[in-house]
């Protein structure tokens, strides 16, 4: 029905998934942000009229990314990543600081912040990297390049500090696995996060007798035709309760306060109720508010523009990182659970999509698109409503800020752009 | 594998994501929370409480506006401690620390740095306020009384109490409620109901406009005026009358129930219970616990009656037909029990109903007395008949009235005699002190004046009540527009008003004649004792007066008791006959008993029992 150009060529239903986001988002960056009713919409004085303008810049990026040559990112990959490495090593010198933290540029009319451009970069660099024909992921050094290349952004922008952008990088492993690292890396690392909590709430002592338990439980069961090698095992065991040891030792002295308070929050380690109160004052503040506003709005919502706390700022940091709460508090649980589902469905289609292309660096890419994306919303939205701890990333689409919208759109739609040209190219 | 792991932990964070959310939205959500939202703060408008006048339309209780004076911490300015501390009248010390308190409270909210000031020292400090920054004056309205009796009776009131909070979900902290008398009672009338202004607050408290355009706020709905039964000069005049003594004076018009005065000796001006110096002038009235101001005796102080209860039991006699009003008893200065005598101050000789209320003769009441239990087969049935009757008449019983307190008074059946004396082990004979008013049977002086009121009306009463009317409807309760009959029939009571217009006109109470008006009476002198150091100890005799007039068409019945008056007739008999004067005609002829009234104290027999040193009682000087 499309004719062969470009616009029947690209996918129609991820753009409609993605406009919806954005339109949504806007809507409640306007109703946390409004003022005064009786300025315009497209005031720029206004954060939501500034939005609306960013969201111009976006389409512009649109078409941008539409009409250059869609080998131009694959072969311009190595250099706009070294790019965005310079960038973020500028920080250091010609840095801008807002809200404690040296991550933007000072462009005059706007603020640019190359942590979000080096999203790009990166899944493209690595990408590119991996779809070398000389690139073999089973090869121990190959795999330390990788790691490398997703490390290093995450090693310069973490001193800035901006922890939660950092922590975004390491979503890239899930492009290594999709491409035949080993998945018991995967397993390891969640036992490890395990280990981690566990030791937390109950101590090395019961981790230890836990870990004890169950290998009781494994000798005690096993047919007698498995033979499990008993030093190995014992070894491994012996390491888990090392590293359970060490999360004491690292918590206690390598951690500041600050986070250990929000893992006290999120783990309900704190028993003491009167620090606890202290806790939720200070660090879960916005937490706490967030999780009551969305709780407010009930299953119809309060109504758009009569979110009575979303009014009343009490959620802080509302229109960027807490967008999603007023959502919660004004459109209820009808409009949480649209969301979620439109994600949910946007993220699968895009995997869809991913799985579709003939050449290895666009599923790659795509890969790496799907889970950038992924892990923000998945912070985002857990952070939000209480499931995770306090770590400040946007939420794609929604969360109020240029620089964000901006380069996810441009990551999103390099994607799409090479998607419409799967059937061309046969490389 | 490897292909399906992103998409399984996409699935699984939505469910994940929207498992928590029901929770939150579905689960925890309660459809109230608007109650409780920081984000709305209620604002209200109080209305103006209503005003009360007494029966005549005179104004007892209006409302006057105070001044506090506010504090936001925050917004105060570097300002001249020296000054504002002298504009205020309150010294630096105690201002630094008022500060100090107001910022732990908030810095952002306002708190009342001095309470309810003055006129004076809101007019003076108003022009110099705009130098003070963060300090602001903040009018309310507080009672004002344009009377200074009739404390206990009116009521006070106060700030709410977390009592009031628990038990009333109306009631917000700070908010003002009738705490006794008039003022409780009618709490809800006079109160009217306050408006409610939604305010849209930020995080800090502050306002942003209102709620949903203040489609949900409501409109104060003013207190109602209210009309009470008594007469203000009346009380006021009652209440001169009663300084220096304790006791309670009630006086009822019987044709409607409504009471006239209602007086409780020590009172206290009302006045007192307003302002500033409220907390002060209240501890003190609470902890006097030797006169007891706050303590309501007209209503809530039960005593022996004495001999005004022998009228009932001359009724009761008739009605049962064990005399008649030629019935005649022989007096020996005394009658006996047994072989013990029990003395009588009627100066003896052969009495009948009419002289025996005449001269209140105790032989002729306690030969009346036996007739009736002798009528019967049982103690117990004559009992029952006689408890029956005089129970009829509003005694031993809570009355009913819409005063908020009050006392029931006793008047003992046979269970209560079984469980003294053990069950047939008690006759007419032991209990015969009942016969004169004294022994068990206890009143309360409106219970007595509501006794009289019945007498008055030859056969019924209505419940006493102080409401007149509230609002512009007249209406009242109908439970006290409804008569209640006593057991006896009217034709008996003829010759008991006549024997008491005689003891007005010829006998105990003859001293107290009131030129040009017939009243009807019964003195009452009742012997009376306390504890002291765990001996009983006699006091000086209570003394009692009950009275209607005029006798042909009762406008009043009144009881007066006053507690160590001594002889009936010497205060309560002349402090009734002065406030029947005033009520019937409006002024005092006898200008020398008003000034002797007036002046006299009892405060010397009040010492007595206090002084620690032995004393002697009914002394006949005055």
């Amino acid at each position: 029905m499309f004719g062969r150009g470009l616009f029947g060529r690209i996918d129609w239903l991820t753009v409609i998934l993605y406009a919806l986001l954005v339109l949504i988002g806007w809507v409640n960056i306007y109703s946390t942000t409004l003022s005064d009713p009786n300025l315009s919409i497209f005031d720029f004085s206004t954060l939501y009229g500034k939005q609306l303008f960013f969201m111009g810049l976006a389409g512009a990026s649109i078409v941008f990314v539409l009409f250059i040559e869609t080998n131009f990112f694959e072969r311009f990959a190595s250099i706009f990543y070294i790019v965005s490495l310079v960038l973020l090593l500028g920080l250091f010198v010609f840095g801008k600081t807002i809200a404690g933290a040296t991550s933007w540029y000072d462009l005059g009319f706007f603020n640019l912040q190359p942590s979000e451009l080096a999203k790009v970069t990166t899944a493209l660099a690595l990408a590119k990297y991996l779809s070398d024909i000389q690139t073999d992921i089973k090869n121990r050094r190959h795999q330390l390049y990788a790691l490398v290349i997703i490390l290093l952004p995450a090693l310069l922008i973490l001193p800035q500090p901006d922890p939660g952008s950092s922590l975004i990088y390491f979503s890239l492993f899930f492009v290594l696995f999709r491409e035949g690292f080993p998945l018991y890396y995967l397993g390891i690392l969640l036992v490890m996060v395990l280990l981690f909590a566990t030791t937390l709430m109950y101590g090395t002592v019961w981790v230890s007798i836990g870990l004890m338990m169950l290998t009781i439980l494994i000798y005690g069961f096993k047919k007698k035709s498995t033979k499990i090698p008993i030093l190995p095992f014992m070894a491994v065991m012996g390491v888990a309760v090392l590293f359970s040891f060490s999360v004491r030792f690292v918590f206690d002295n390598v951690f500041e306060q600050r986070h250990r308070d929000r893992f006290a929050l999120w783990l309900s380690l704190e028993k003491d109720e009167k620090k606890l109160e202290e806790i939720r004052k200070t660090i879960g503040y916005n937490t706490y508010q967030s999780e009551k506003a969305i709780e407010s709005g009930g299953f119809f919502g309060k109504g758009f523009l009569e979110g009575t706390r979303t009014k009343g700022d009490f959620v802080p940091e509302q229109h960027t990182d807490y967008i999603f709460s007023s959502v919660g508090e004004e459109w209820g649980f009808l409009g949480t659970a649209t969301v979620i589902l439109l994600f949910s469905f946007f993220f699968l289609r895009l995997i869809y999509i991913a799985e579709r292309q003939k050449s290895d660096f666009s599923r790659m890419y795509g890969y790496g698109v799907i889970s950038i994306l992924l892990i923000h919303y998945f912070i985002n939205i857990g952070m939000v409503i209480g499931l995770l701890p306090t770590i400040g990333v946007p939420l794609p689409f929604f969360s109020y800020g240029g620089s964000g919208l901006i380069f996810f759109t441009m990551l999103l739609f390099i994607f799409l752009k090479l998607d419409s040209n799967r059937l061309k190219d046969g490389i | 594998m490897k292909k399906l792991l992103l998409s399984s932990i996409i699935v699984l964070i939505g469910f994940t994501f929207i498992g928590r959310l029901s929770y939150l939205q579905l689960f925890r959500f309660s459809p109230d929370q608007i109650l409780d939202d920081p984000a709305i703060k209620k604002i209200y408008d109080y209305p103006e409480r209503g005003y009360i006048y007494d029966r005549n339309g005179e104004l007892m209780v209006g409302n006057q506006a105070a001044y506090d004076v506010m504090v936001i911490p925050r917004e105060v300015k570097p300002l001249d401690t020296l000054e504002f501390c002298q504009l205020l009248g309150i010294d630096k010390a105690n201002f630094i620390q008022k500060m100090k308190k107001a910022r732990t409270y908030s810095p952002r909210l306002p708190s009342v740095l001095v309470p309810q000031l003055s006129k004076e020292d809101y007019a003076r400090l108003q022009e110099k306020m705009r130098h003070f920054e963060g300090f602001y004056i903040q009018k309310r309205s507080l009672r004002f009384y344009t009377t200074t009796g009739a404390a206990n009776v009116l009521g006070y009131i106060s700030e709410v109490n977390e009592w009031d909070l628990d038990r009333n979900p109306y009631y917000v902290a700070g908010e003002l409620k009738g705490q006794t008398g008039v003022e409780k009672q009618y709490e809800d009338v006079l109160r009217g109901t306050r408006g409610v202004k939604y305010i849209q607050k930020d995080r800090f408290n502050r306002d942003i406009g209102p709620y949903k355009d203040g489609k949900l706020d409501t409109l104060p709905e003013q207190g109602k005026e209210l009309r009470i039964t008594l007469d203000k000069n009346l009380q006021e005049y009652g209440e001169r009358l009663m300084h220096g003594k304790r006791g309670g004076i009630v006086a009822i018009e019987p044709k409607s129930g409504e009471i006239l005065a209602m007086i409780s000796g020590p009172t206290y001006d009302p006045s007192l219970l307003v302002g500033r110096p409220r907390s002060r002038n209240y501890s003190k009235l609470h902890y006097d616990s030797i006169s007891k101001p706050l303590f309501d005796r007209s209503i809530s102080f039960e005593k022996e009656p004495g001999s005004p209860f022998k009228t009932l039991n001359a009724l009761v006699a008739l009605q049962e037909g064990v005399i008649d009003e030629k019935t005649k008893f022989r007096c020996y200065n005394g009658f006996y029990v047994g072989n013990q005598k029990k003395g009588c101050h009627c100066g003896g000789g052969v009495r009948n109903m009419i002289s025996g209320i005449q001269e209140s003769c105790n032989a002729y009441f306690a030969g009346t007395f036996r007739k009736i239990y002798d009528k019967f087969p049982t103690t117990d049935e004559g009992m029952d008949v006689w408890e029956k009757h005089i129970k009829s008449f509003g005694l031993g019983n809570y009355l009913g009235t819409d005063m908020p307190t009050g006392r029931p008074g006793r008047i003992p059946g046979k269970a209560f005699y079984d469980r003294w004396y053990g069950d047939g082990r008690w006759a007419s004979s032991t209990i015969i002190s009942n016969s004169i008013g004294q022994g068990e049977v206890a009143a309360t002086p409106l219970q007595l004046a509501n006794m009289t009121a019945a007498i008055a009306n030859r056969g019924y009463y209505y419940t006493p009540h102080i409401l007149k009317s509230a609002g512009n409807s007249g209406a009242i309760d109908p439970k006290y527009t409804e008569p209640h009959y006593t057991t006896i029939d009217r034709k008996h009571f003829e010759p008991v008003i006549e024997g008491m217009y005689n003891v007005y006109k010829y006998g105990t109470a003859k001293w107290i004649r009131v030129p040009g008006i017939n009243i009807a009476g019964k003195t009452g002198t009742v012997e009376n004792f306390t504890r002291i150091d765990g001996q009983k100890v006699q006091l000086t005799d209570n003394s009692v007066f009950v009275a209607f007039a005029p006798v042909e068409n009762p406008k009043i019945a009144l009881a007066v008791y006053i507690e160590n008056g001594y002889y009936g007739a010497r205060y309560a008999g002349h402090i009734a006959s002065l406030l029947i004067e005033k009520y019937l005609k409006g002024e005092i002829t006898r200008k020398d008993l008003e000034q002797r009234m007036l002046e006299k104290t009892l405060e010397h027999e009040y010492a007595k029992p206090l002084s620690g040193e032995p004393f002697k009682i009914n002394e006949y000087v005055w």
